[in-house]
């Protein structure tokens, strides 16, 4: 392996720009006045052998370049999946390769057919993701190990290239450098530098950990994508929907039949006048009385189910709890959690019709169809029964014309009743629908009267549970972290060496070159010391456009 | 030496993170979405038919099973259930069983439908979704199909043709 020997004797990596102990510029810079700090001058591994495969991959994944590309696309991929709704926002029960067409037109069709329909949740996206996460790994393997080395290995001693490379640099004649040296030593400890002293050259550094900061964020990050890959581990995440309605008692999905709920009642409530706090008088007023919800909520009693599970067997259950779940105040058991998410109000439950004679008006009893579970024949007594033929939950005429249900839901339900009656011996038939009635078979003597709905409300609940929470929590702290170390900290080192009798300084800081200019002003303040002149500035001065520095 | 020791520490992590990726993509795009995954044993459950009978799917172990989940207002369910008619006594003397899972309809739709259509092969309804969400059906119609030892062998959703569903019976013939 090619290692650079430098005059001071250190051995540095090859590819090195400048000697880890001493600074001395290793490469021809030509004319270029500056150092570029970034990194340290360290040798990127990455960038110095590509000879096997896994090198040039690894090479290929430390590109900040390419790092950025993956970010971009994923953003302007990410920008896209907004244009149109996703796909689990569309109507459940309408094709969707139809529904993008209609509503989008060619732009819908085409948006359909690339995919973005279920952008988030396609593999390429997930790949993008992954893919930046492979990114930021290597990335920061890449550039943290050669940094922490070079940091770890500086010189007090700098060789004269480096220190006049330096942006802030001057050289200044004192009288008694022993003297200034010492009150400088003493200066710079009490603004807390951690001060270095070696052949009487001073290297007095602060704030050093500052430049781990976007390490620390990047492995934030990376907790933050290992627990969203955690999510498709079966167990680890469940988020279910479920509906119930009042009085019924359902299996809470995603428990493996182990849990079941009732729904004792939904409650809605609104601010009304007269009822609520008098502060709410004006604002009641502006939307309307009764049109702002106040509360939502589900009074439901939680089963466990004991024994063994057997889907569709009657359940043994043992009661855990009564709780009023409301909207941020879920039910929660085991690890799981019940939200109030959605409602229904006023659904139809069971439907009255009276029998009635048309032209008399006289009635002969009453029928109420559960329109969950209808019966097939209703006896009324003294001859008169009614028969039901066909019953359609959700009634639409279908494509052959014919009647029939567009769900299991009775939303619009409609009946086909056969009615018997003493002098009505074959029957009587009618079809019945909300607010249309058809006699298929010519003119009835007898008719089903509307005679009363009752209804019920469904509660909507999410069923929730997430054992990644913490880790995208953790992810999160450390990212936040991260952060706040590398912005509000800056690494400053100031270096102060006597050449030839002369006291050279040299300063350099990651970022806030302005804080860093302050303190030397104060440093430097009344011991003849003059300051150094930021180079950087002069050259722009000068008229001849600066390179600009390094600040990672 | 060290670049040796560098080659391998890099193959190592390399390999770490395509193992990540591929573990990911694998289980979000390649395995069902459904709880029960082919090659799983199918979960058991406990129904009753239209005539009241209870239908106890591991009762069937030693046959194959075609598991159909279904409703009638479901037209690609509509439209295979003549099919399955039609095959159903070819093949269950050759012990392959149909059972036609309904999700929760009222019984008098459950059974005009079978009426209208003169279904053979035994209905069961799932009133409070438990066997639903058991095979986490999403679309219908959805098709288990198992074999002799309750093992699931395909998931099928969507509609069949009458060669699809002949193909399916054949697969599971114990």
């Amino acid at each position: 392996m090619e290692q650079v020997k430098c005059e001071c004797g250190h051995v540095n990596p090859h590819g090195t720009a400048f000697c880890e102990s001493c600074g001395k510029p290793l490469v021809d810079l030509g004319e270029r006045p500056l150092l570029d700090m970034r990194y340290e001058g360290s040798a990127r591994r990455s960038q110095t052998y590509k000879k096997t495969i896994i090198d040039q991959i690894w090479a290929f994944f430390s590109s900040v370049k390419v790092g950025v590309a993956l970010i971009v696309i994923t953003l302007v991929a990410s920008a896209i999946g907004t244009i149109f709704p996703q796909q689990m926002y569309i109507p459940p029960n309408v094709d969707p390769a139809e529904y993008y067409k209609q509503q989008y037109g060619w732009a819908g069709k085409l948006y359909y057919e690339l995919g973005f329909n279920n952008l988030y949740g396609s593999w390429w996206y997930i790949l993008l993701i992954a893919l930046i996460g492979v990114s930021l790994v290597i990335c920061s393997l890449d550039r943290v190990i050669p940094l922490y080395r070079a940091l770890k290995r500086q010189g007090v001693k700098r060789h004269p290239h480096f220190l006049e490379r330096q942006r802030l640099f001057g050289v200044s004649h004192v009288s008694d450098l022993d003297k200034t040296m010492a009150v400088l030593k003493e200066r710079l400890a009490a603004r807390r530098y951690h001060v270095r002293e070696e052949g009487g050259h001073l290297l007095a550094e602060k704030g050093r950990f500052s430049r781990w900061g976007p390490y620390v964020n990047h492995i934030g990050l990376i907790i933050f994508l290992i627990g969203a890959m955690l999510r498709s581990v079966p167990g680890m995440y469940t988020d279910r929907v479920m509906w119930i309605p009042e009085g019924e008692t359902k299996e809470i999905p995603g428990t493996n039949g182990r849990y079941f709920l009732k729904s004792e009642k939904f409650i809605f409530e609104t601010y009304e006048k007269g009822k609520d706090n008098e502060v709410f008088n004006a604002a009641i007023d502006r939307v309307g009385n009764g049109m702002i919800a106040k509360n939502y909520q589900t009074n439901v009693v939680l089963y466990k189910r004991v024994g063994p599970v057997i889907p569709g067997a009657k359940p043994k259950l043992e009661k855990v709890k009564e709780y009023p779940i409301r909207v941020n105040e879920p039910l929660k058991f085991d690890h799981y959690a019940l939200y109030q998410v959605d409602f229904r109000l006023n659904e139809p439950k069971a439907m009255s019709f009276q029998l009635a004679d048309k032209q008399s008006g006289k009635t002969f009893g009453t029928v109420t169809v559960d329109l969950y579970d209808p019966k097939e024949s209703y006896n009324l007594g003294h001859g008169y029964r009614v028969e039901l033929l066909s019953y359609f939950p959700d009634f639409e005429f279908d494509e052959d014309g014919n009647p029939s249900t567009k769900s299991r839901v009775p939303n619009n339900p409609a009946f086909v009743f056969k009615m018997y009656a003493p002098d009505r011996p074959k029957g009587e038939v009618s079809f019945v629908a909300i607010r249309q009635t058809i006699e298929p078979f010519g003119d009835n003597k007898y008719k089903m009267a509307f005679a009363g709905l009752q209804t019920r409300n469904v509660s909507g609940l999410t069923v929730r549970r997430d054992f990644t929470l913490w880790i995208l929590g953790l992810g999160g702290v450390i990212f936040m972290i991260g952060l706040i170390q590398g912005m509000y900290w800056n690494h400053r080192r100031i270096w102060v060496q006597r050449i030839n009798g002369e006291l050279w300084i040299a300063a350099h800081t990651n970022k806030n070159w302005f804080g860093l200019k302050n303190e030397l002003r104060r440093l430097l303040d009344g011991t003849g010391v003059a300051m150094p002149t930021d180079r950087l500035e002069e050259e722009k001065q000068a008229g001849q456009g600066g390179q600009a520095h390094g600040t990672a | 030496m060290k670049k040796q020791q560098r080659l391998v520490m890099r193959t190592t992590i390399l390999l770490v993170l395509l193992a990540a990726i591929v573990y990911t993509i694998y289980t979000n795009f390649f395995t069902e979405k459904t709880a029960v995954a082919v090659g799983s044993t199918a979960p058991d459950f406990v129904l009753a038919d239209l005539e009241g009978n209870e239908h106890r799917l591991s009762d069937y172990r030693g046959k194959g099973v075609f598991l159909n989940f279904w409703g009638t207002w479901c037209k690609p369910c509509e439209r295979e259930m003549p099919y399955m008619n039609e095959l159903y006594p070819i093949y269950k003397k050759q012990g392959v069983e149909i059972l036609a899972v309904n999700v929760g309809e009222p019984e008098l739709n459950v059974k005009k439908f079978a009426e209208r259509f003169g279904l053979e092969f035994p209905i069961v309804i799932d009133r409070q979704d438990q066997v639903l969400n058991a095979y986490n059906v999403g679309p219908l119609p959805t098709t288990f199909l198992i074999d002799k030892n309750g093992e699931v062998k395909q998931i099928i959703t969507g509609t069949m043709t009458k060669d699809d569903i002949q193909r399916h019976l054949e697969s599971i013939k114990p």
